[in-house]
């Protein structure tokens, strides 16, 4: 469904009023999401995974410098296919729950959604009415965002998603601030996408809940994929682990041995975070 | 209930607004130098006698301290009596309602205009920064906030009716026909300059507001969403922005009603136009103390209401400051 092939991404930053130098958020990095499967992209915060999720949709700033090749369904993804696929092929669930317009009703957000998926007015209202109840919103549908609670805020945002039967749908820190049963509601319809044939990519930095419903895990680390494994090879020690770093993140969880490597100590912040 | 409540408490602090600017207003009128008595009496004031001055002053009270004479005149006040104007020879009620008739579809029509341009040229501007819309629009709004209003006007007389000759140059009607007899469309003609030339100052700021908070919006989390949605820039503007870049707009279009008031003093000078701005004029350099003091506390009243109007469309417009109020 979805290949990077050595994705590499450069923003500018001034040190210097004049002076314009480039840094690496992204370098060289490839994946492959098959339809019908869970890829978490794990690392750490700034490891450029918002970046990388922005970088598919199109949504980077103008600035940005990018290099390598984006293909989709076969074909190459380029920014005027970004503009035409968004909203209806590629879909986002933001990080931030401001991405909500605080201004409007969670009914009015998700049809606009739709809207903008393609569909008309009255058939947009339907399927609006239709997700909130698949994700029991519908009590909620003249609710304002400051009015919700923050997993139903998320599950508005992947309602949003929904609207359009995208195929590949990119959920960025999707658990972030959710107490353990909405955390597993949320992760439970991101599952459920997954089944019905799409392609899901789980931006997080929470190994742990990750594994619950990855069927890959690819470990992201300053803009490098380091490694990318089955779920299954995360038991253990490890040892199915190719990399140091992924393998070091598995025993650093709080069920395994809680443990932070001697010869890495910056490495532990992921499962800190 | 609560509605009720919030009203009847903004209600009396507008009282107590109108009781301080009384109370201001009057005490600055007992500092001028102007002297009523010289005042009443205008040119006729070299064929009185002093023994006769002072025996105005004594019948008006004038010797009694300041307090008992605010008093006074806060009685009359409360009555409905705003007293006489000597310069237009008629009850001050009278003056301020036939002139404020004439300068309410001049402040309305100008007021409405510079909104609507203003949330237009904003929203137009601010939903693409940078880009060569917004630099002429932003440039043309710079221009015309740091215009002088007086300026402005005479350029507009200049050009458009003296020499292009396509507005009257001056008044509400044309001279030598009574004023029952102007036709709607001869005083729509009359009013066509001073609204243009109005509502070009307003447009400016309220531009720039809107411009400002449309440009803010574009890089919020928000509109990122939107777009990725596949929305596109001008669906992102009207669905999202308008009603975020409107909030700013309409409060500073009512807060600004002062504003507009002394725009338009200057632009119905420059204009001729009888409306209440050259009353005020003309009551300031001819001492005509009541009708000074009466157009004071209305034209505090006037934004006054308008602060209020404003602060009441706030809420509407922003369902999280509604929401506030009731959990108080």
């Amino acid at each position: 469904m979805l290949t990077i092939d050595r994705l590499t991404l450069q923003l500018p930053y001034y040190p210097r009023w004049w002076r314009r130098e480039w840094t690496t958020c992204i370098e060289s990095l490839s994946l492959h999401l098959p339809p019908g499967e869970v890829h978490a992209v794990v690392g750490a915060s700034g490891a450029g995974k918002s970046l990388l999720a922005y970088a598919i949709m199109g949504l980077l700033p103008q600035a940005a410098r990018v290099a390598g090749e984006l293909r989709f369904q076969g074909e190459d993804l380029t920014p005027a296919r970004q503009r035409q696929l968004r909203g209806h092929q590629l879909a986002l669930i933001p990080q931030s729950l401001n991405a909500l317009d605080p201004l409007a009703r969670s009914q009015h957000q998700v049809r606009w959604a739709a809207q903008r998926a393609g569909f008309g007015r009255s058939a947009a209202h339907q399927r609006a009415d239709e997700l909130l109840s698949r994700y029991q919103l519908s009590h909620a549908s003249t609710h304002y965002p400051h009015e919700l609670s923050g997993g139903m805020a998320r599950r508005v945002l992947i309602a949003m998603a929904q609207v359009s039967n995208a195929r590949l749908v990119i959920a960025d820190e999707p658990s972030v601030g959710l107490d353990p049963n909405q955390r597993d509601r949320v992760l439970a319809a991101l599952k459920a996408i997954a089944l019905e044939g799409k392609a899901v990519m789980l931006i997080t930095h929470d190994l742990r809940h990750a594994l619950t419903i990855a069927d890959r895990v690819s470990v992201i680390r300053q803009g490098q994929a380091l490694e990318t494994a089955p779920a299954q090879a995360f038991q253990g020690q490890g040892e199915q682990l190719m990399s140091c770093y992924a393998r070091d993140l598995w025993q650093a969880l709080p069920d395994n041995a809680f443990s932070t490597h001697p010869f890495h100590p910056t490495h532990q912040e992921p499962a800190l975070a | 209930m609560r509605l009720t409540a919030w009203l009847a408490s903004r209600l009396l602090r507008l009282l107590l607004v109108l009781l301080s600017v009384a109370a201001v207003s009057f005490g600055l009128m007992m500092l001028s130098p102007i002297d009523p008595v010289d005042a009443y009496l205008g040119p006729q004031m070299a064929q009185v006698s002093p023994e006769q001055r002072t025996l105005i002053a004594e019948r008006w009270g004038f010797n009694a301290p300041a307090s008992v004479q605010f008093h006074h005149w806060l009685q009359q006040l409360l009555s409905g009596e705003l007293g006489w104007s000597h310069i237009y020879n008629q009850p001050v009620s009278d003056v301020i309602n036939q002139r404020f008739q004439r300068s309410f579809f001049l402040l309305l029509s100008a007021w409405l205009l510079s909104l609507i341009l203003g949330v237009v040229l904003g929203i137009a501007a601010g939903s693409k920064e940078g880009s060569l819309l917004d630099r002429l629009i932003s440039g043309y709004a710079y221009i015309t906030a740091s215009t002088p209003t007086f300026w402005l006007a005479m350029l507009a007389l200049l050009l458009f009716s003296v020499t292009l000759g396509w507005t009257p140059t001056c008044c509400a009607g044309p001279t030598g026909v009574l004023s029952q007899e102007v036709t709607l469309l001869t005083q729509l003609h009359h009013l066509l300059l001073p609204t243009l030339t109005l509502a070009l100052l307003g447009v400016a700021t309220i531009t720039l507001h809107t411009r400002a908070k449309m440009a803010a919006f574009m890089r919020s989390d928000t509109a990122l969403h939107a777009f990725a949605q596949g929305a596109s820039r001008f669906d992102i503007a009207w669905r999202h922005g308008l009603r975020h870049a409107s909030l700013p707009a309409v409060t500073l279009a009512f807060a600004s009603l002062g504003e507009l008031f002394g725009g338009s003093l200057l632009v119905e000078q420059v204009f001729a136009y009888p409306g209440l701005g050259q009353a005020t004029v003309a009551a300031g350099l001819r001492s005509d103390v009541p009708l000074l003091l009466a157009i004071a506390l209305f034209t505090a009243l006037f934004v006054s209401v308008g602060n209020l109007i404003a602060d009441g469309l706030y809420q509407w417009a922003d369902p999280r400051i509604a929401r506030d109020r009731t959990n108080e």
